[in-house]
């Protein structure tokens, strides 16, 4: 038993008996059990990552560390290995994505655990539903986790369609005429766009045959990177078009936002939290992990850097709308998917610009976000509980009915819009200064599209957190631990990035990018 | 580009796929929901034609095994669970006319010439074959997505979708001699799996709207009027 398979056996079986498991109380235990041992388990994968040197060219036998047994070497900065007969490889970029979803799972399975059996209370679902939202939930951490440590492109693929897949049943939870409607857009839009994805793998494994000699290995990232100078452009071109477009819709890019919203305000509250904080970063990774590929075999042609061009373009036209869409939005939760739609739009600019400070900045930018973004979530749950109605217009005085919910919310999005001491500024501060070194016109056009977000942010949660209380809101049962230790971790963010936490996204950028920031 | 000079085991994948493309042009067109799931099975079945031809021309055993799975898949069970639904939700004898037929088949035209233009710069001279087949299967995807946009009916977007995967099976299939089969094998349990949730939703939809027309799913949009209904999901 090495780390990697404990990561992803224990949702995977955790799934399989919660969909067993009758009693509510105790599956709502055993969740967050699963998720405690994941999140275990990733820190412990993170650490044999830490200890592996990254000198290109050092090369670990394979009894070495806690990864022994099935794992075959360490190149260059990566464990790769096989379980089952597939390849994985963890490095520095995917494994601090797997120790964040695990956390931001086990702090939103926290929330889950009384918010479910509140609304098992109140009758909206029963417990058959229950425990398919339980099964489901660790179903859909096993995806994504498979998605980010396989090594085969194929894989990644089938992974993040089982994502779709585990998710569209939960966001349909509620069975009214609204969630429905809201799985239904959510399963078309992101299985069609998924299966341009798989066009685009097609494409890739085929401009693969062309180079690499055995077949089996061709849809391999390891392999694929060594060899992309390699590959045919014209046909990488043409492929990264459809990869984009397909794992752009999952990450929300405008235009192909339309199932965002509506998914994130009709599923159930941790649902929203962990599709905003996670599934949008797991397909942001996949686009990253095909550009390094499409880059290297541009790299040679009279356009090299066509793929980041297309980034940046998808993500300032995702980061300017989606702002723009914040000041018309009437329901709580789909005014925070559509501040999510806007910071993925950053971060996707991010990565499109490239060079090793947007890169980093865009890394930092996915970790803090997920962390404030689930937050928000789990409080807007509570904040909904206490009004009773998403409907921003009768949410009114938090704080003076439950000071604990009203200032989290309004701590959390003073992070989210970008102030100081919080980890959000940080890193928007070191994209603003990426572009305005590399690209310094569209500083202009980020600025501006943060400042609209602010306000759109901000008019709606004003009367929300300090207006006059309507007559007979009461308090309820919150547990805001969660939001604490996210919060609390992003304003630590801010204030001073721990070295182990910058060298480890230093060593991520220097594997997208070639060159370290630090 | 002579494809008379081709091997004829090549020119009868050429030939197969020519159908399959045409079959998607009936599916756009067909205004029978049975007959539109009869049309999607053949297509299937196609599909796992070719695979066998290629299978034999190269002699690549993992794609018999892939052949028989999309013979299973896509001709038999996904058909028979579409036809099972459709008799238990008594829509045998629905009928659905394209709001406007020529202007749809027109548009399906177009995109089979835009994906033979997408594909002209890709490869090099010698291999008019893989020209061929990914521009066909392309341009089957391209309908099925097209098919998604103007059908308003939820069957006849899931065959859409289905017949999308369908284009994608012949692209993996002809033009690189089949995905690894552990690639394979996950993204027919994906379909299998999306098929079975398709089922499922169906019965919610119809449930909650009580019709199949996905038309009527309008509930959510970027509201500027009243504000969303009442003490909406969270409700004490």
């Amino acid at each position: 038993m090495n780390a990697l398979t404990l990561v992803l056996l224990t949702p995977l079986l955790g799934a399989l008996v919660l969909g067993l498991i009758r009693p509510p109380p105790l599956a709502g235990w055993f969740n967050l059990g699963v998720s405690a041992v994941s999140l275990g388990a990733a820190l412990w994968l993170a650490w044999s990552m830490a200890l592996v040197s990254d000198l290109p060219g050092e090369l670990i036998g394979p009894s070495a560390g806690p990864l022994a047994g099935q794992v075959s070497a360490v190149i260059a900065g990566s464990i790769t290995g096989n379980i089952a007969g597939l390849p994985f490889r963890v490095d520095a970029f995917n494994v601090y994505l797997a120790v964040l979803t695990a956390f931001v799972a086990l702090t939103t399975s926290i929330f889950s655990r009384p918010y479910m059996r509140y609304v098992l209370k109140t009758g909206r679902i029963g417990q058959r539903r229950l425990r398919t939202y339980h099964s489901m939930y660790q179903l859909f951490m096993f995806t994504m986790l498979l998605a980010l440590t396989t090594d085969n492109l194929g894989v990644m693929w089938v992974a993040v369609e089982g994502a779709t897949l585990a998710t569209v049943l939960l966001v349909s939870l509620y069975r009214t005429p609204e969630a429905v409607e809201a799985a239904w857009k959510y399963f078309i839009l992101c299985s069609v766009g998924i299966a341009l994805a798989l066009f685009g793998t097609v494409l890739t494994y085929f401009a693969a045959q062309q180079v690499i000699s055995d077949p089996a290995d061709g849809l391999n990232w390891s392999t694929l990177y060594s060899q992309a100078g390699r590959l045919e452009p014209a046909v990488m071109r043409l492929a990264f078009v459809f990869l984009l477009v397909g794992y752009g819709t999952k990450i929300g890019l405008v235009p192909m936002h339309q199932w965002l919203p509506d998914a994130h305000s009709e599923g159930p509250t941790p649902m929203s939290a962990v599709l905003s904080g996670l599934l949008l970063n797991v397909a942001l990774y996949a686009v990253v992990r095909l550009k390094m590929l499409v880059d290297g075999s541009l790299a040679h042609t009279a356009n090299p850097h066509l793929a980041g061009y297309l980034l940046m373009g998808f993500g300032l036209v995702s980061f300017l709308v989606a702002g723009l869409f914040l000041h018309r939005q009437r329901d709580i939760k789909r005014m925070f998917s559509y501040s999510s739609i806007e910071h993925m739009g950053l971060m996707t600019f991010g990565f499109g610009l490239g060079g090793p400070l947007a890169t980093f900045g865009a890394l930092l930018h996915m970790l803090v976000h997920s962390l404030t973004k689930s937050a928000i979530f789990v409080t807007v749950g509570h904040a909904a509980h206490i009004a009773g109605t998403q409907a921003i217009e009768k949410i009114r005085g938090l704080i003076r009915t439950q000071p604990a919910v009203g200032w989290s919310l309004l701590i959390g999005v003073a992070a989210i819009a970008g102030f100081p001491p919080f980890g959000v500024f940080m890193s928007e501060f070191l994209l603003l200064t990426a572009t305005m070194k590399t690209a310094p016109w569209f500083t202009l056009a980020l600025l501006s599209g943060l400042a609209v977000a602010f306000a759109g942010l901000f008019r709606h949660l004003h009367p929300m957190v300090y207006g006059t209380p309507p007559e007979g809101q009461k308090p309820v049962a919150a547990n805001m631990i969660p939001v604490a230790i996210h919060l609390t971790l992003v304003l630590w963010l801010g204030l001073a990035i721990p070295t182990f936490l910058a060298n480890w996204l230093d060593r991520a950028t220097g594997l997208i990018t070639g060159t370290r920031l630090l | 580009m002579n494809l008379s000079l081709l091997p004829l085991l090549q020119q009868l994948v050429l030939v197969l796929a020519a159908i399959v493309l045409f079959l998607s042009f009936v599916l756009l067109a067909q205004n029978r929901l049975i007959s539109a799931i009869h049309a999607f099975a053949w297509q299937g079945a196609l599909v796992a034609a070719v695979t066998t031809v290629v299978a034999a021309t190269g002699h690549i055993h993992h794609l018999y095994f892939s052949a028989a799975l999309t013979l299973m898949l896509k001709a038999m069970l996904i058909p028979w669970m579409l036809h099972r639904l459709v008799r238990r939700l008594e829509l045998e004898r629905h009928t659905e006319s394209l709001q406007s037929p020529t202007l749809v088949t027109m548009t399906a035209v177009a995109l089979v010439i835009f994906s033979y233009w997408l594909v002209l710069p890709m490869i090099q001279e010698e291999l008019t074959f893989t020209r061929n087949i990914v521009a066909i299967s392309l341009a089957v995807v391209l309908i099925g997505l097209l098919m998604m946009v103007f059908r308003t009916q939820a069957v006849a977007q899931v065959l859409g979708f289905m017949s999308m995967e369908n284009g994608l099976f012949l692209a993996a299939v002809s033009a690189t001699g089949g995905m690894p089969l552990v690639v394979e094998l996950g993204v027919a349990f994906d379909v299998l799996v999306a098929m079975v949730l398709f089922g499922v939703f169906f019965l919610q939809i119809r449930e909650s709207i009580d019709s199949l027309d996905v038309d009527r799913l309008n509930r959510l949009r970027e509201t500027t009027g009243e504000a969303p209904d009442e003490p909406q999901v969270e409700a004490q």
